[in-house]
């Protein structure tokens, strides 16, 4: 196992004191040494990629940001019903990883997936649409925000249950590997899921059989309303790992060229040796748990601090600091992104409802009729 | 034909339709160099190697989401559990991803696997292992339940159950894997799903029994034979989706209904059987619809204790014997 990029942690998480409702103050200069520092790291990292690559890198990031700024927008508007989990302050774990993997390969994530799913190729019209319940969403309406899936491009889900996505993942790594094929499968679950046993029977089996399964634990450090440090004993979730004597990484989540590195050491790794990692990906995410989380568990400060390293912004820094991309194109590449955003709304406005008999379709796919007789 | 024992018709069925179907595979504790707990699994390692027959930990929840999640791309996994009871463990991966995966991905991923198992009680193993689970699974649509009572029956329905799309819980009962019964040889012999069995033709009631309680109602319709009462006897086979119209056949002919089951009666299956004859044939019943099952208790160890929660032979002729208006 190996420690990279990561800052050790910080005071704030040293602090282990009873329970708290609030946790302390950020260290405001940590933060902006972290910030600075990870924009020389990532001009490191910049040799050796061609301009293509890292704007396509920096595309992926922003459509994701602005289609999920779009969600919450049209939530508070009413158009999108029931759970919506955005990504806001993720993107560079979603874009970072998938950008490693292939077509074929699989992708197996949590309820928070808008990000994984445009990362992986899904149309921003087809989530939209599904996110306001009509016929033409990825799933035809009847899954919603937590349940997109996409066949054609190794979308397996969204899945509500936390940490249900685990086994399912080490099951489709399982076949792969049952079938021959060199194809890997990537789990996406937040710290909170590493809790339930769901993830200690996946990894224990993943090692035991090596399968080619990675393991990506994005740490926004709070499951819903609750910190890290109130709910896990060991806070170290990339050392779990030794658990299962498997191989990990701890990752800074902000920097999504570090997480793009991580992960392809890891594709690396399922592909030719069809082992398996587990990455722990440092992130945050900038939104409450869902549109119904008010949030106050966090403070403003705390916020607005992790802002400073929002991963878009890094980045958009380092290619203008590299002349890889210019103000002027950055903002016409802003604009083509709210039009994209603005034409799957209208895309999902002007979509029809699912038909009502949609309701008793694809319950199985062998009905079986009863009074067949 | 052949005269096999369940255990050997639920054997040959996984040996022909591991034989037939690359992306079949098996896995459970013990199904491989253990032979299998119930030695339903006997030998399939050896024919088949490691690939295809799988020892796994005792990692319910971790192995039964691993074979839902090789089933979406492709795999077809026999899951045993070792017994229903840990099937418990397991649940979240049952119901919440086999049974809505098809359906709230808009009809992109089938989940063809089959979870099997004994389920049901045994001999004095007490509360924890002695579960009858079918009304959970049976609860929830996306699911198809299936309990043979017979040889023929448990390799006809294993073989349905393997080749069918959609997720299975196949429940066997541990009791009844020494029972004996003709066994057709062809290869190829499949029993639909769906389809409910008249084990024994008969004109003045009719019973409805699954499983353990099919060789119990037989047992009672030949006792009965001699007291003056005719009985037919039906055997759902498949609880979900419950072939309801044989059942109502035979009531519209019978106009008396006894079901028997071994499980406890709260909203257990003969709960649902007894509301759909209701519901379709009222008018033609002479007496209300009865009801056995087993003691509503958690099942004790003492024998003594146990004779009392499982209905016998007795428990069904006094039931036939109350529908009849007979004493």
């Amino acid at each position: 196992m190996s420690k990279q990029t990561a800052q050790s942690p910080s005071a704030e998480e040293k602090s282990s004191a009873g329970v708290i409702d609030r946790p302390e103050e950020v260290n405001s200069q940590q933060l902006a040494r972290e910030r600075d520092e990870t924009i020389e790291r990532q001009k490191e990292r910049l040799s050796g990629l061609d301009a293509d690559t890292l704007i396509e890198l920096y595309r992926q990031m922003l459509l994701i940001r602005r289609f999920e700024e779009k969600a919450a927008e049209v939530y508070v508007a009413g158009k999108i019903g029931g759970f919506c989990h955005l990504y806001i302050g993720q993107e560079a774990v979603a874009v970072g990883a998938i950008s490693t993997i292939r077509k074929d390969d699989y992708v197996v994530t949590s309820y928070r997936e808008h990000g994984q799913a445009l990362a992986k190729g899904m149309s921003a019209n087809a989530i939209m649409a599904e996110l306001f319940g009509k016929v033409t969403g990825c799933s035809k309406g009847k899954g919603g925000s937590m349940h997109m899936f996409d066949k054609d491009i190794g979308f397996l889900g969204g899945h509500g249950i936390v940490g249900g996505q685990i086994p399912l993942a080490t099951g489709a790594a399982f076949a792969s590997k049952y079938q021959g094929n060199d194809r890997v499968t990537m789990c996406f679950f937040g710290e909170a899921a590493v809790n339930q046993g769901a993830f200690h029977e996946s990894l224990n089996m993943a090692q035991l059989w090596k399968v080619p399964c990675i393991y990506i634990c994005e740490n926004n450090q709070y499951g819903m309303g609750t910190s890290l440090e109130r709910a896990m004993s060991l806070r170290d979730i990339a050392q779990k790992a030794c658990a299962y004597e498997m191989t990990s990484e701890f990752v800074d989540g902000m920097d999504v060229l570090a997480v793009r590195e991580a992960a392809q050491r890891a594709v690396e790794r399922g592909r030719k040796e069809s082992l398996p990692t587990l990455l722990e990906i440092r992130t945050y995410r900038f939104m409450g748990h869902s549109m119904s989380d008010p949030g106050n568990y966090r403070t403003r400060a705390e916020i607005e601090k992790y802002q400073e390293r929002d991963p878009i912004k890094l980045f958009s820094a380092t290619l203008k600091e590299e002349g890889v991309l210019t103000d002027a194109q950055l903002e016409e590449m802003d604009h083509k992104i709210r039009a994209e955003v603005e034409e799957a709304v209208k895309f999902a406005e002007e979509s029809p409802e699912p038909p009502a008999e949609d309701l008793y379709t694809d319950v199985y796919a062998n009905p079986i009729d009863p009074s067949h007789k | 034909m052949s005269t096999l024992t369940i255990r050997e018709a639920l054997n040959q069925a996984l040996r022909e339709e591991l034989a037939r179907d690359e992306s079949v595979f098996l896995m459970g504790e013990e199904v491989g160099a253990y032979q299998g707990a119930y030695k339903v699994t006997k030998g399939l390692l050896e024919e088949f190697g490691g690939k295809r027959v799988i020892d796994t930990p005792i990692t319910e929840l971790g192995f039964a989401g691993l074979g839902v999640g090789a089933a979406m791309v492709g795999l077809r996994p026999i899951v045993e559990f070792m017994t229903f009871n840990f099937s418990i463990l397991a649940t979240d991966q049952i119901i919440n991803s086999a049974a809505k995966m098809l359906y709230m991905s808009g009809g992109q991923f089938k989940i063809p696997i089959v979870f099997r198992g004994p389920g049901g009680s045994a001999f004095q193993v007490s509360s924890q292992h002695s579960q009858a689970l079918e009304s959970w699974y049976a609860h929830f649509p996306g699911i198809k339940v299936v309990m043979p009572s017979t040889p023929a029956d448990a390799k006809g329905l294993l073989k349905s159950a393997i080749r069918d799309d959609d997720p299975v819980v196949f429940i066997e009962q541990e009791r009844m894997y020494g029972n004996k019964g003709e066994v057709p040889d062809d290869p190829d012999f499949t029993i639909p799903l769906g389809v409910a069995d008249v084990k024994r033709e008969g004109k003045d009631v009719t019973i409805v029994a699954r499983s353990l309680m099919v060789p119990v109602a037989l047992k009672a319709a030949e006792a009965l034979e001699q007291q003056g009462v005719s009985c037919e006897v039906i055997d759902p086979r498949t609880i979900r989706p419950l072939d309801i119209d044989t059942i109502v056949e035979s009531v519209k002919k019978t106009n008396r209904v006894v079901v028997a089951e071994e499980s406890h009666s709260t909203c257990g299956v003969n709960a649902e059987i007894c509301t759909q004859i209701m519901e379709r044939a009222f008018d033609y019943l002479d007496a209300p619809v009865k009801r056995i099952s087993g003691v509503d208790v958690p099942m004790p160890y003492a024998k003594n204790l146990e004779n009392l929660v499982v209905p016998d032979v007795n428990r069904v002729i006094a039931a036939v014997r109350e529908v009849s208006y007979m004493d």
